[in-house]
């Protein structure tokens, strides 16, 4: 439960506008009984024949009850789906802030795409807490109480009917939902997880399966699972068949016990006869009030599991923090590591054991080292998205521990390894290093990233989008879009992460080259595991086994 | 639109289609009944109203508590059988998907796959309301309105015109909840995926917001983004809403049009009580079913989407010529293909054009190229996944379009571009190249590869999983596992796909020396932009836009 009060929490439902989507809910339910009950009034009073005038009261209050109904039903519609788009929006903001100081260290490394799209559809599961686990039983329980209460005034025995039926319908059909989807539901997760998994393994290497053979026992695998929660679904189907049941023969009962009350109530004169009809349709039609709230709570479970995935996440304490009292930014931009050990976990082996880096102003220093052995981590620890175990890093003298995080980043500009394109255009995806740049900022950046000519022949020039993650560039254009990012930040300090990556050699070696030039007078700290481009910098060093070595490894010379 | 992919899924399983027949049919069945229900207890009202006593009651009660009871019973098997048909149709859908794949496999990608992975397995939820709510309630509106006409006209003919007065409503309902609900539905979906992916794209590129500092500023974006998404729904949901709104209004103003004729006219002792209260309590069915339509729709339209992109991804794949029994000896002939041209289906440009290229046995060959000129096409032409628009694939004198394309490929080995490990450990994976390998052989192929130096240092060595939920490797890594994979089995010819690619030096180095042993006696085709694997080749052949640019047999110095 406590999931849920953290989700709804997050998501901060207006109580004023709740309570009126609930009342609006309410009231639509409430309505219909009383058109119901009064329409069975009135042609039972006119039965009697009285003077037509007697009848004027009850016709025009079925007609009243008629058009208010729909229009309450329509206001709560409205509200109570607004109600869930704010809720969500506060939520995804909220996640978001929290998830922000956590990136890169504190997500996950590798898995983060995956973790990152789950976390975007389990948010948005989470308004279902709003509009199905909150207002269905606020309704219910307004709605049933007050049709009881309206029933009691005339004939409390069959209001007290009414009540046990309501209750009866209210929990038991939604508990058996409840338990049904809960108590299968862990176990269903697990089977659709298992499935889901197969099934993607089997989608995306299909060609490798099938190059090697293996493809038919992948489908007997795939079937198997498919089995194992067709099994559990099927009970569950069951279970689902039953709470229907429930429901049908509750309120059928129900009707049919206020009907022999009222009639036996009307024979010994405690009521008049003409009651008989508006009591039975009045019970028939408050069972509108509990009809959601199976269908609704069977939601829920699900919800509540994607809503402890988005707890356990934004609980994460992040990695850096902001002092409390940061230094102010330093004047001279020299970049320094002193003997910096570094490891993930208190018992993982030393990823970094002593590592001295200096990059005074205007110094280019490459440096290089096979995959895996930190140079990524030397990067991020260098824009402070991590902290040294041991040893410091120190900008202008001062540990970066004591400046304020923006102030080092704005300094020290990191190009990542496969930075990130946003599906926007290419001028967005430039300026959000720098948003009160300029156009001719802008322009200049992409012209010393050697993208203008190719951006100007685009038919919509820098407005052209880059697709998702920038699938619409080629390797070398996003490496360029993202060296144009670096540029217009404009820092003092550069680290390049494998800016080469994903490039062949020639486009390596043009590209490193270029990148060096424009520098300028920026220093930079070039990482790479490759050869292209190291001789165009002022001092090379080898990350091998967590210490630095002067000079490049032999294989590079080739 | 929804007919025909309706017809289809039922296709699916002739077992799901008779379990939709039976739960309609029960729905059907419960639908008249509360009929006859409604019919009866009015009856019961009008008798307590003469004030008969207990016993006149009680036989109407039992009645009234046996259709109770029989409306309970269809309930369920309504229920109960439309879930276990979605349930078995979507199974089917799921394994004719996966089947497809396999008989044509074309790689996708992980956002694909995981999109239609979750339609197939949590797309059946939304068939479940489909086939258990949906279809059953749009029996029901076709049934049970005309059937409540029916019933109303036997008992009292005047309120029965009064009725079909507010009926040709109904149609106008039926294109209301049909066409303006659909296409609302469906712009709010395409809304909400777009939101989520800004949300997304945001998550995504967190780590390169927070070194521009944009961190911060983006939350702002995020609730921005969101108060415009809130904006264009809420104007599509008061439109949308409106639909029910419309009709709930006709349902509840013929109920009160119905109750006031029949006041009036009970008052001058025009009808009896007991027609009156039977018609009366009759009116609400007449409307019901439409309103629960409408109710339903939004479930059956997200059900039909889901159903919709598994046929979509289904239908995407291409259906395998047949194929004859002839064995391929790719040791004796090599391969080759004579004037292939090639284009993929969604592109409109030809990625090989008239290319020639002949790997003889026990030869090296490396291409080379631009990317995108395709280069890795050729391996997807030579594995048979593909097959030529012009030209043929040859084994001596074997067209691969006249052979077993299962029977084609256990002459071949091959690492793809992007290797994938399936789930099972590190040994495992390795074994999916030659199941019967001994640990030594596996321990063999991945010294060989480079692949043994970290395996040795995974926690558990070679029995440590890998793929989906096991330990995440490094691309490099990967791909020094999927060329020991290719390396351990004893084909007669190799297919490389930039086996260089995300190794440092080092690594290349060992992989090239690898590569080049096993050429030693079988064919072997290496492709590459690198330097280094096309040294050891016996010519180098570079293809650029689908062509064969430069000479053969030209090897770089």
């Amino acid at each position: 439960m406590s999931t849920a009060r953290q989700m709804l929490r997050l998501q901060a439902p207006s109580p004023s506008r709740t309570a009126l989507a609930a009342a609006l809910g309410a009231l639509a339910v409430v309505l219909g009984a009383c058109l119901l009950g009064t329409a069975g009034y009135l042609i039972s009073r006119a039965a009697e024949q009285p003077p037509i005038l007697s009848l004027t009261v009850a016709i025009v209050a079925v007609r009243a009850f008629g058009i208010a109904r729909p229009i309450a039903r329509y206001c709560e519609r409205l509200v109570s789906h607004d109600l869930a788009l704010r809720g969500l929006s506060r939520l995804r903001v909220a996640v978001y802030r929290r998830l922000e100081p956590l990136a890169p260290g504190g997500l996950g490394g590798d898995r983060q795409g995956d973790l990152m799209s789950r976390m975007v559809a389990d948010v948005d599961a989470q308004q279902n807490l709003v509009l199905r686990g909150l207002l269905p039983p606020a309704v219910a329980l307004a709605a049933g109480a007050t049709i009881v209460i309206g029933m009691a005034f005339i004939l409390p025995v069959a209001a007290l009917a009414l009540a046990i039926g309501l209750v009866l319908a209210g929990s038991l059909g939604p508990a058996a939902a409840w338990t049904a989807t809960r108590v299968s539901g862990r176990r269903r997760a697990a089977a659709r997880g298992a499935l889901s998994a197969d099934l993607v393994e089997l989608l995306r290497g299909s060609p490798e399966l099938v190059a090697f053979g293996a493809g038919e026992a992948a489908l007997e695998r795939l079937r198997g699972r498919d089995a194992a929660l067709r099994r559990i679904d099927r009970r569950d189907a069951a279970a689902a068949g039953a709470g229907e049941t429930m429901a049908v023969v509750v309120a059928g009962a129900t009707a049919l016990a206020v009907l022999l009350l009222a009639a036996s109530a009307a024979r010994a004169g405690a009521i008049d006869r003409v009651e008989i009809a508006a009591l039975v349709l009045l019970a028939v039609a408050a069972f509108e009030a509990t009809q959601p709230l199976a269908p609704a709570l069977r939601t829920i479970p699900a919800t509540l599991g994607a809503g402890r995935r988005i707890a356990a996440l934004v609980e994460r304490r992040p990695v850096v923090r902001d002092p409390a009292r940061p230094q102010p930014a330093p004047a001279v931009p020299a970049l320094a590591m002193e003997h910096v050990r570094f490891r993930h976990g208190p018992d993982g082996p030393w990823l970094l054991d002593g590592v001295d880096i200096e990059l005074p102003p205007g110094r280019r220093v490459a440096l290089v080292g096979a995959s895996g052995a930190g140079k990524t981590t030397i990067a991020h620890l260098l824009v402070r998205f991590l902290d040294p175990v041991a040893g410091r890093v120190t900008l202008g003298g001062v540990d970066l521990r004591e400046l304020a995080q923006a102030d080092v980043r704005r300094v020290v500009t990191l190009a990542e390894q496969d930075a990130h394109l946003f599906s926007t255009s290419i001028l967005e995806n430039v300026r959000l290093a720098r948003p009160d740049a300029d156009e001719r900022a802008i322009e200049s950046a992409l012209r010393r990233a050697q993208l203008w000519p190719w951006v100007s022949s685009l038919p919509e020039g820098w407005h052209t989008l880059v697709g998702e993650d920038g699938a619409q560039l080629s390797g070398g254009q996003r490496q360029r879009v993202s060296l144009a990012r670096a540029l217009l930040a404009d820092a003092p300090v550069l680290v390049l992460d494998e800016p080469t990556a994903h490039l062949d050699g020639d486009a390596a070696a043009a590209f490193v080259g270029d990148a060096l030039r424009v520098a300028g007078d920026r220093s930079v700290l070039l990482i790479t595991h490759r050869p292209e481009g190291i001789e165009l910098v002022d001092e090379v060093l080898t990350l091998e086994g967590g210490r630095l070595r002067r000079g490049a490894p032999p294989a590079y010379s080739a | 639109m929804s007919a025909r992919i309706n017809r289809r899924l039922l296709a699916a399983d002739p077992r799901g289609r008779a379990m939709v027949a039976g739960a309609s049919a029960a729905a059907l069945i419960g639908g008249l009944l509360l009929i006859a229900q409604t019919v009866l207890a009015a009856r019961m009202i009008a008798s307590a109203f003469a004030g008969d006593g207990a016993a006149a009651l009680a036989g109407p009660a039992l009645a009234v508590a046996l259709v109770v009871a029989a409306r309970g019973l269809l309930a369920w098997t309504s229920e109960t059988g439309g879930r276990l048909a979605a349930q078995r149709l979507m199974s089917a859908l799921r394994l004719q998907l996966a089947g497809r794949r396999l008989a044509a496999p074309v790689p996708l990608d992980n956002a694909e796959s995981g999109a239609v992975a979750t339609a197939a397995v949590a797309g059946a939820d939304e068939l479940e309301a489909y086939f258990a709510r949906y279809l059953p309630q749009l029996l029901l509106a076709v049934v049970v309105p005309p059937a409540v006409l029916l019933v109303a006209a036997l008992t009292d003919l005047e309120s029965a015109f009064v009725l079909l007065l507010t009926l040709p409503l109904v149609p106008i309902f039926m294109v209301l909840i049909g066409r303006l609900a659909e296409a609302r539905a469906r712009a709010r979906w395409q809304e909400l995926t777009t939101l989520s992916g800004h949300f997304l794209d945001v998550l995504a590129g967190l780590t390169t917001l927070r070194a521009f500092n944009r961190g911060e500023a983006q939350a702002e974006r995020i609730a921005e983004v969101d108060e415009r998404y809130r904006g264009a729904t809420m104007a599509t949901l008061r439109v949308a809403f409106l639909s029910g709104a419309v009709l709930d209004l006709a349902a509840v103003l013929g109920t009160a049009l119905v109750a006031v004729t029949l006041g009036v006219r009970l008052d001058d002792g025009g009808v009896g009580l007991e027609p009156a209260l039977v018609v009366l309590m009759l009116t609400p069915e007449l409307y019901a079913p439409l309103r629960g339509l409408g109710a339903q729709f939004h479930a059956s339209a997200d059900g039909l989407a889901a159903a919709e992109r598994m046929l979509a991804q289904i239908d995407a794949t291409p259906t395998p010529a047949r194929r004859g029994t002839a064995t391929p000896e790719i040791a004796r002939f090599g391969v080759s293909l004579e004037a292939v041209s090639f284009a993929y289906p969604a592109r409109p440009r030809a990625v090989i054009r008239g290319l020639s290229l002949e790997i003889a046995p026990g030869e090296t060959v490396a291409v080379t190229g631009p990317s995108g000129s395709g280069k890795s096409t050729l391996a997807a032409l030579l594995l048979g996944f593909v097959q030529p628009a012009e030209g043929a694939v040859r084994c001596g004198a074997l067209d691969l379009s006249r052979c077993d394309g299962d029977l084609w490929r256990t002459q071949i080995a091959w690492l793809p571009q992007r290797p994938s490990l399936f789930a099972g450990s590190v040994a495992d994976a390795i074994r999916l190249g030659d199941p019967l390998a001994s640990r030594r052989e596996v321990a063999a192929a991945a010294r060989a590869s480079g692949a043994d130096v970290f395996i040795r240092l995974l926690p558990q060595g070679y029995d440590t999983p890998v793929g989906e939920g096991g330990r995440q490797l490094s691309r490099g890594e990967v791909r020094r596992v999927a060329l020991a994979r290719a390396l351990i089995r004893q084909a007669p010819l190799l297919i490389l796909d930039e086996p260089t690619a995300d190794l440092d030096a080092v690594a290349a180095a060992v992989v090239t020396a690898a590569v080049e042993r096993a050429g030693k006696d079988r064919a072997v085709l290496v492709i590459t932009h690198r330097p280094e694997p096309a040294a050891i080749a016996d010519r180098v052949l570079r293809v650029e836009s689908g062509r064969i640019a430069a000479l053969p047999g030209v090897v770089p110095a």
